[in-house]
Order: structure tokens, then C-alpha cells, then sequence
């Protein structure tokens, strides 16, 4: 700790180059935090799907829908323990931008699949008895401030009435929580037996099946037999676990994880030149401060140490402030990706990294500091 | 007295490029504890490198090296660092204080290589800038003093670990006149009253007055010695 003095005033010789350098480092962090959050959101959701059920879905394309039949059929299948389905809705509420995660899903079928999902008893039976009913998730609720009883019209961007129009009115009768997975209580999910009935097309269909199986071990052969129901049909089906299936759907949006090392790999390349530069010139500047430093007895050691130092002050200082700005910026991504904090994993990758490019910067400029000869470098050669 | 500094056939030889340059000959030298020798001769006659030589900031090509009992010659580049640290404090011509740092600061600077406690140490900075007189700058930077202030500093930076031998290169020779007599009188009263031994590089045949011994060097070698009887 008594260094620090010394290394603190060495780092803040040059105050405008070490704020801009500073800000640099800052604003990777800041990305870095950002776009691996995002990247762990996005895994996190992955790890967190249920073994025990099966997503089923068109073997041609996952928006392409499904027979309604096909649900007595799956539930036949040895090893099926229960089958429900849903369908997406594609909605806003009054403005485009207000775009609302909706389903329409079977009510008693999904509360038995989902038992992540915390919806009364009673608010499942009103569900279940009003035609037009709606369980919304309590982040939805607090976002529109909706409540239980509130009328709620929605406007679908994909599903006409038979009337042509494309409003869709429902009324709220349960609120659901997920206290294990809180990404997830953003969703609005509704009778399906309304949607089939009012809407202009498409009828009797569902848009995937859910399926639990009794042993998630025999979830591969059970996958195969669901398949091999509507092998050569119009409508073949593609069964995947619901693991699997959070993959693929994410990948439709593109490799997440490919596309934010890949951008976070050009980031810190560009740091590294940028940094290094910048350390690289504050040590030539001083290389007759440094020798002053050995011949009062500074061992080489002990200047490259010093140059090391350094290079770590600056990058984990600026990396701690950038991830800070990216936890406090995060909660801001919640209605996309439903995760309001920045996981703790990427604040402890982002200090590794920061000290891995401290060193990575500062091995040069430091190893320069440790060969320096006295009697040159005071004599200015 | 005891020799505080002992060069038995001591040669310097540095190579640039291809050329090899012979600095010092086969150099004998003894400095007394207490002494304060002022090394005079002209330009690229090895004064510095032999002040180097003692310090130990630069080794002998070849020959013996003695300072404060060490064979200096044979210890390694870190042995030689820690060695300085206890037994050699130096004062440069341009003062070479760190800019970022106050005085008191860099004064404190070879105190950070010892075990002593933060208030040991401040304790000390405090005694070495009340013994150069600049208890009042202590927070000052070196770009807010003057040189003659600056060198004091320097002074106060090579006083405080109280080493065995104070080796000074030029210590006036950025500075007037008057302010260059103050420093001498200061380093004369360092050897006077303190028993600090000095050796002295400098080109100003009025600043040698002030040391008790005046040594000659030309092309590498001692070609004269006088001594002066200390006033």
C-alpha cells in the first residue's frame, strides 16, 4: 500500500491521456457487461428449461401450426405423461411498441406443465370459466398497471377476427407470478377455445405442442415415436426437449454467443493496441524518472512491478466502472430479454479480463522499465 | 581515517557500435571517511563514469571497487540496488525530483524500500527538509520551487535514509551564482557538522573550494592531487 501513492501520481502524470485511455477501457466494459449479460440472460433461460418436457412443433418451419388433432394422438404415446399446447398471438397494446408476449394456451393444461408457474386456484377457475379470460404475468401487470378485472384490448399483427378485424378484447382474471425464473413474468396468456372460435382462419390448429414425459432419460426415443405420428403427412412434426428448443429459437435470432465474442473479441484487440500505446509512451516519457527510482534503490524487480501496477490500477479501475455503468444500465433491457440485474458471473469475468489486460498491456512497458540502464537513461541515450 | 572508498586498477571501457572506448585506466583511488573531494577535469575525462563507479550505478570493467567496506564490483544488479539504498544517497545537476510527486514525496522515496512505518518515515522527511531548510515547501511540487529550492529537495532526498556517502554530479552547475553557494555551503555543512563523506563532480573551479580535496582527472586518469586544508 505504500506504493500506491507513487503509482497513483506515475498513472495521473499525463491527465488528459489517462482519461481518455480510462474511458476507452470504460466504455468496453461497458459493453462487455452489456452484451454478456445479455449473452448469459439468454443461457440462463436455456439452463433453466425443464427436462421433462418436449417441445413439438412443424418439422417445416416453427411458425408453421399444427393440427389440433394431433394432441389425442401424442398423448397416446407411451411414456407421455400429459400434452397441452399454445400458439402465438403477436400483439400490442395501443402503440406498436407496446408489444406484448401473447399465447393462446390451454388454461388447465399449462398450469399442470408449467408448476413454475404460481397462479390461485381460484383465478385458474375463473380463467377457465370465462371465454374471454386472460392470465397476464405480474411484470406485464405492473408495466400497464392492469389488474384483475381490467378489460384489456389488444391488437394482433398476425390473427383477423371473422369480422376482419385484427382488435382482440380480454378480460383479466388472474395475475401469475414465477418466483424461480423472473425473466418470465412478462407474458399474456389466454383461452384458446375464444381464439379458435373467433378468429378468420387457420382454425383448429395450434401452433406447438407441449408434451411432459415420465422419464426425462427415455425423452430421445419418446421424441422419435411423437414424430414418426405424422411421418410423411402434410404436417410432419420436429420434437425437440424444450432445452433443445430454447437453442433453436434463440439461434433465429441469430448465435448469440457467436455474435457477442465475436464483437467483444474486435473490442478488446483494439484495447489492447490502444492501451498498450498509451502505456508504451508514459514509460518512454519517463524513463529518467524510472532510473532516478533505481539508483535510489529500486531493484529492476521492483520497476516492473511498478509499470504492472500501474497497468492494473488503470484497467480494473476503468473495467469496475464500466461493468457499474452496465448494472446500472441493465434493468433498462428487461423488457427485452426479462432479466433486471447484470449476472454476478459477468462482473467476475469482466474483472479476469480486465486483469488479464492489464498484464497483456503491461508486460511490454514494464519489461522495458526493468532493462533500463541507469547511466543511460539518465544521460538521455 | 579508514578509506570509505577503495579503486585498485580499476578500468571502464564502453562500446558503441563497434568502437570500444577505453574510459578510465587502470585507475587507483582512496576517499577518506569525512572527506569532501571535488572531481575536476574537463569534458570526457571519466569524472562522471568514476563517480558512477562509486556509487555503484555503473560496474568496473575491470579492478577492484571497495565502498563503505563492499567489494561493490563483484556484487549483481540487485544486490547493487539494495546496496545504494543503504549506503549512497545522489544528487543529479538537474535535480531529477519526480514531477507528479511533492517534495516531501520524493524525498520520501528510498525511505518506501525500508521497513519503517509510515509516521517513521515522515518523521524523517520532515528532519531532512528542516536540515535543507524547506519545512515550509514540503507539499510543493518541483515545477512550484525554485532550482536552488529543487536541489534542495534532491539534497533532502539523498540525506534521508542517512546513507555512508553523499556522491553529487554538478549540483550547481544549473544554478547562479549565489544560489550555487548556498547549495555548497549546504553540502559543506552536511560534511561539517553531519560527517557525511562527498565526492563532488564539477567543472566550476569556485565550487571546489568548497571541498577539502581536489582531484584531477584527464583522459582517464588521476594526474593530479592536491589537498586543501579545510577551513
Amino acid at each position: 500500500m505504500k506504493f500506491l501513492p507513487l503509482i497513483w501520481a506515475a498513472l495521473w502524470r499525463k491527465k488528459a491521456r489517462t482519461i481518455f485511455t480510462l474511458l476507452s477501457i470504460l466504455i468496453a466494459f461497458l459493453l462487455f457487461g452489456m452484451l454478456q449479460g445479455v449473452n448469459a440472460a439468454f443461457s440462463a433461460t436455456i439452463d433453466r428449461a425443464n427436462v421433462n418436457r418436449l417441445m413439438v412443433t412443424s418439422s417445416t418451419a416453427f411458425t408453421e401450426s399444427l393440427p389440433y388433432s394431433f394432441m389425442a394422438q401424442i398423448a397416446q404415446v407411451p411414456g407421455v405423461a400429459l400434452v397441452s399446447h399454445q400458439s402465438w398471438f403477436g400483439t400490442y397494446y395501443q402503440d406498436p411498441k407496446n408489444f406484448v408476449f401473447s399465447f393462446a394456451a390451454d388454461p388447465a393444461g399449462l398450469i399442470k406443465l408449467y408448476p413454475e408457474v404460481h397462479l390461485p386456484s381460484e383465478q385458474l377457475d375463473a380463467w377457465v370459466r370465462t371465454r374471454t379470460g386472460a392470465v397476464i404475468g405480474s411484470d406485464l401487470a405492473k408495466q400497464y398497471g392492469w389488474k384483475i378485472g381490467d378489460r384489456v384490448p389488444l391488437h394482433s399483427v398476425i390473427w383477423t377476427k371473422a369480422g376482419g378485424s385484427s382488435d382482440w378484447t380480454f378480460d383479466i382474471v388472474g395475475i401469475y407470478t414465477t418466483p424461480d425464473n423472473p425473466g418470465r413474468g412478462n407474458r399474456f396468456f389466454f383461452n384458446y377455445s375464444y381464439f379458435d372460435e373467433a378468429r378468420a382462419f387457420d382454425k383448429g390448429r395450434v401452433g406447438w405442442y407441449v408434451v411432459q414425459v415420465r422419464d426425462p432419460r427415455a425423452s430421445a426415443e419418446i421424441a422419435a415415436a411423437i414424430d414418426k405420428l405424422s411421418a410423411n403427412s402434410t404436417d410432419e412434426t420436429e420434437t425437440k426437449t424444450e432445452k433443445e428448443f430454447q437453442q433453436s429459437f434463440l439461434k433465429q435470432i441469430g448465435d448469440i454467443n457467436f455474435i457477442v465474442t465475436r464483437i467483444l473479441f474486435a473490442v478488446f484487440f483494439a484495447l489492447l493496441f490502444a492501451t498498450g500505446s498509451s502505456l508504451m509512451q508514459s514509460v518512454r516519457e519517463r524513463v529518467p524518472e524510472l532510473a532516478v527510482l533505481k539508483t535510489v534503490g529500486f531493484t529492476d524487480g521492483a520497476v516492473l512491478w511498478l509499470v504492472l501496477a500501474e497497468s492494473l490500477l488503470l484497467c480494473v479501475l476503468a473495467a469496475v466502472l464500466g461493468l457499474a455503468a452496465a448494472a446500472a444500465l441493465f434493468p433498462a433491457l428487461k423488457e427485452t430479454i426479462g432479466v433486471v440485474t447484470l449476472p454476478p458471473v459477468v462482473i467476475v469475468e469482466g474483472v479476469v479480463i480486465a486483469v488479464l489486460l492489464a498484464l497483456a498491456t503491461g508486460l511490454l512497458p514494464a519489461w522495458r522499465a526493468r532493462q533500463l540502464n541507469i547511466v543511460d537513461a539518465l544521460a538521455g541515450r | 581515517m579508514p578509506a570509505i572508498v577503495s579503486l585498485r586498477d580499476v578500468t571502464k571501457r564502453y562500446t558503441r557500435g563497434k568502437q570500444s572506448v577505453e574510459v578510465l585506466h587502470a585507475l587507483n583511488l582512496e576517499i577518506q571517511a569525512g572527506e569532501f573531494v571535488a572531481l575536476m577535469g574537463p569534458s570526457g575525462s571519466g569524472k562522471t563514469t568514476l563517480l558512477n563507479l562509486i556509487g555503484g550505478l555503473d560496474t568496473a570493467t575491470s579492478g577492484e571497487v571497495t565502498v563503505a567496506g563492499v567489494r561493490i564490483d563483484n556484487l549483481s544488479g540487485g544486490q547493487l540496488a539494495k546496496w545504494r539504498s543503504r549506503h549512497v544517497g545522489f544528487v543529479f545537476q538537474f535535480y531529477n525530483l519526480l514531477p507528479q510527486l511533492s517534495a516531501e514525496r520524493n524525498v520520501e522515496l528510498p525511505l518506501l524500500l525500508t521497513s519503517l512505518s509510515a509516521a517513521q518515515r515522515k518523521k524523517n522527511v520532515q528532519t531532512a527538509l528542516a536540515i535543507v531548510g524547506l519545512t515550509d515547501r514540503a507539499t510543493h511540487k518541483p515545477a512550484e520551487l525554485s532550482g536552488g529550492q529543487a536541489q534542495r529537495v534532491a539534497i533532502a532526498r539523498a540525506l534521508v535514509s542517512d546513507p555512508t556517502l553523499l556522491v553529487c554530479d554538478e549540483p550547481t552547475g544549473d544554478l547562479d551564482r549565489a544560489t550555487a553557494d548556498e547549495i555548497l555551503g549546504l553540502l559543506q555543512y552536511l560534511n561539517r557538522e553531519q560527517g557525511k563523506t562527498i565526492v563532488m563532480v564539477t567543472h566550476d573551479p569556485k565550487a571546489a573550494e568548497f571541498a577539502s580535496h581536489q582531484l584531477y582527472l584527464d583522459k582517464g586518469k588521476l594526474v593530479d592531487q592536491s589537498t586543501k586544508a579545510v577551513a
